[in-house]
C-alpha cells in the first residue's frame, strides 16, 4: 500500500504576522518555518505509525514549494517516510496547489493522501476536499483517526457535537486532525537518515489559480481590558449583563 | 443567476451556523439584485417554508436514501447539479464540519473560486473580494475572487441570524444522486449539550484548575451560561479533558459572545483560535499573565474562589437562584 502526505510550509506558530509591500506580502523577514503542524502531529505521524505496525506500506512526502522549503522536507523525512516529492512552484492558490497534488497522485497511484486539516496561515482548509474532487476519490474530512485493513479505511471523523466512524474503501483522501496521533520529535537515527533519502524534484503542471490575495490587514487592537477586584465578581456579572450585554 | 445556500441539518434540525449562512445569502442576493435560494439534502422535521423568515425565496428539498448519510463526494455531485440546474453564481456554505468538505470540493467541479472563513459580505465595488480570517484569526485578507461563480464559506458566528417575515417556497430538483463509497458505522453524538463551535458562550479552563477532578466548578458556571465547555491545549495533552475541547491555532477555533478563560495564561497560540470573540473575560492569579492584554474584563485572583462567585452571581442575574 502507498500512503502519500502532503506537507505545507508554515511560519512558526509564535512567528510575529506582519506584512510587506503595501499589505500585500507576509513579512518573511526573520520569520522561523516549520512545517504545517496539522501535516506534521497528525498525517504525518499516523502515516507512520500505520507503516510501523505495517511495514509493507511506502510512505512518500509531498510539498509544493521552492528549494527554500528543503530543510522543511528533510525534517519530515526525519520523522520517517521512505523519499520526498517537491513540486518546483510558489504555491499561488489552493486550487494550484491541488492540482499539483492530483498529479502527483494520479501518476504515483497512490491508495491514501493525507492532508493536514488546514494549514496556520491561510487556514483554507481547501487542498484535501479539492484533491479527492480532481481524482473523483472519496473524502473525509477533519478526521481524529485511522485505521486501514486490507483495502478498507476506517476514519472517524469531527461532526457538530460529536464524532462519526465511517467506512471507506481505498483510494481516499483524508484530512487529519487532532485526536488522531501524538506529536513526535525527530530522533538522531531518523536525522542521520534522512539525509540520504531521496528527494525527487519535480515541475508543475499548468493550473490557473481561482483567487488572489488583494491585501492583508490586521485586526483593530482592544480597548484594554476593565480590571476588577478579586471580591467583586458581581460586578463583573453586573457588567457583562447591563454594560457587555452577553449575559 | 442566483444565490444558492446549502442547509445544513443535524438530528432532523436545521443548524444555526446554517441559519446564519441563509441570512448571509440573502443579503448577497439583495446587493447583486438577484434570488437567494436554499437546497437542503436528505430528511427534516423542521417546515422548510417558514425559512423564508431568513431572507431565502425558495428552497431546493432533495431526498434519496444515498443522502440520508453526510456523504462529501455524493453531496457534491448533487449539489453541482443543483448549481447547474438553478443558475446559480455565488454558493454559500457555512464553514462548518460540512461545509468544509463540500466548498472545497465544490469550488474544483465547478471552477469557483474559493473563499473560506469569509467573514463579512463581499464588496462588489470593484470586481468579487471577500474577507477572511487568516493566521488563525492574527490577520485577514481581503481575497479576490477572480471566476466568474463562487463559492463562499462563512465562518460559524461571524454573521447575525436576520429574521424577519416571508414563506419560502418548497420545491424540488431530478438530480443523479450516485451511491456513497462511505458508509456510517457509528455515531458519537452528546445530545443536548451546546456545540463548541456554534455555542454563543464559551467556558474555558487551563492548567490553573490543577487537575481533571476540579472541572465541577468549570461546569456549574458552564451550566449556569449555558455555554460550551472548552480548554487549553496542555489540558488536552495531558488527557484532562477530551480533544475536541482544545481551542487555539492547532485545536478549534471559535467565535463566541463571550470567552470565559480561568486559569489560561493566554500563550499566542491560544489567542489566536479564540481571538474572534466578541468579549473576552480572563480569570488568573497571575497579574501579568498575557490573556489580560487580549481581555475586555479580568479578575487577578483564585479561580478555585472566583469560579463558584461566578456561578452563584451569574444564577441571581438570570433569576434562577
Amino acid at each position: 500500500m502507498k500512503i502519500l502526505v502532503c506537507i505545507s510550509k508554515t511560519p512558526d506558530t509564535t512567528a510575529k504576522i506582519a506584512f510587506t509591500d503595501n499589505n500585500t506580502k507576509f513579512a518573511e523577514a526573520g520569520v522561523q518555518w516549520i512545517i504545517n503542524p496539522y501535516d506534521e502531529w497528525y498525517a504525518l505521524v499516523r502515516a507512520i505509525e500505520l507503516k510501523e505496525a505495517n511495514p509493507a506500506i511506502t510512505i512518500h512526502l509531498l510539498h509544493v514549494g521552492g528549494t527554500d522549503s528543503e530543510p522543511i522536507i528533510r525534517k519530515a523525512l526525519a520523522l520517517g517516510g521512505d523519499e520526498a516529492i517537491r513540486v518546483n512552484a510558489d504555491p499561488t492558490d489552493s486550487y494550484f496547489v491541488a492540482a499539483q497534488i492530483a498529479e502527483v497522485v494520479r501518476s504515483g497511484g497512490y491508495d491514501l493522501v493525507l492532508t493536514g486539516k488546514e494549514t496556520i496561515d491561510y487556514n483554507n482548509g481547501a487542498i484535501g476536499g479539492m484533491v479527492a474532487e480532481l481524482l473523483d476519490f472519496p473524502y473525509v474530512a477533519l478526521a481524529t483517526g485511522l485505521n486501514v485493513e486490507g483495502s478498507t479505511a476506517t476514519v472517524k471523523r469531527e461532526i457538530e457535537g460529536g464524532e462519526e466512524t465511517v467506512e471507506v474503501s481505498l483510494p481516499v483522501v483524508v484530512g487529519c486532525q487532532k485526536g488522531m496521533a501524538e506529536a513526535r520529535i525527530p530522533n538522531m537515527r531518523g536525522i542521520m537518515a534522512a539525509r540520504t533519502k531521496p528527494l525527487k524534484v519535480t515541475e508543475p503542471v499548468a493550473a490557473e489559480p481561482l483567487t488572489l490575495v488583494a491585501e492583508f490587514g490586521m485586526p483593530p487592537a482592544k480597548a484594554g481590558v476593565k480590571l476588577l477586584s478579586a471580591d467583586n465578581v458581581e460586578e463583573l456579572v453586573r457588567l457583562l449583563h447591563e454594560e457587555a450585554r452577553v449575559i | 443567476m442566483s444565490v444558492l445556500i446549502f442547509i445544513d441539518h443535524t438530528s432532523g434540525m436545521i443548524k444555526k451556523a446554517s441559519r446564519e449562512a441563509i441570512s448571509y445569502g440573502a443579503q448577497l442576493a439583495a446587493q447583486l439584485g438577484t434570488t437567494a435560494e436554499g437546497v437542503l439534502l436528505g430528511n427534516v422535521a423542521e417546515d422548510l417554508s417558514a425559512l423564508g423568515q431568513h431572507g431565502v425565496q425558495k428552497v431546493y428539498h432533495l431526498q434519496h436514501t444515498n443522502l440520508d448519510h453526510f456523504d462529501a463526494q455524493v453531496y457534491t455531485k448533487v449539489l453541482a447539479q443543483v448549481a447547474d440546474q438553478t443558475g446559480a453564481q455565488v454558493l454559500v456554505f457555512s464553514n462548518n464540519t460540512s461545509g468544509k468538505a463540500l466548498a472545497p470540493a465544490l469550488s474544483v467541479r465547478l471552477k469557483a473560486g474559493l473563499v473560506s472563513g469569509a467573514v463579512s459580505l463581499p464588496d462588489t465595488s470593484n470586481g468579487f473580494v471577500v474577507k477572511k480570517n487568516v493566521f488563525s484569526g492574527k490577520a485577514f485578507a481581503n481575497v479576490a475572487v477572480t471566476t466568474e461563480r463562487k463559492v463562499i464559506a462563512l465562518n460559524v458566528n461571524a454573521f447575525t441570524i436576520t429574521t424577519g417575515t416571508g414563506t419560502a417556497e418548497v420545491a424540488s430538483l431530478n438530480v443523479d444522486v450516485p451511491a456513497p463509497k462511505t458508509r456510517v458505522i457509528s455515531k458519537d453524538k452528546s445530545s443536548g449539550k451546546v456545540t463548541l463551535s456554534e455555542a454563543e458562550v464559551v467556558v474555558s479552563a487551563g492548567r490553573g484548575l490543577k487537575g481533571p477532578e476540579n472541572w465541577g466548578i468549570v461546569e456549574e458556571l458552564a451550566t449556569a451560561l449555558d455555554a460550551a465547555l472548552a480548554c487549553s491545549r496542555p489540558v488536552a495533552d495531558a488527557h484532562w479533558r477530551p480533544h475536541s475541547e482544545h481551542v487555539g491555532q492547532t485545536g478549534v477555533a471559535i467565535a463566541p459572545n463571550l470567552y470565559v478563560a480561568a486559569g489560561i495564561s493566554g500563550a499566542i497560540q491560544h489567542l489566536a483560535g479564540v481571538n474572534r470573540s466578541k468579549v473576552i473575560v480572563v480569570i488568573n492569579k497571575d497579574p501579568e499573565a498575557p490573556f489580560f492584554k487580549a481581555a475586555d474584563y479580568g479578575i487577578v485572583g483564585d479561580v478555585f474562589e472566583i469560579l463558584p462567585k461566578f456561578t452563584e452571581a451569574v444564577k441571581k442575574v438570570k433569576g434562577v437562584a
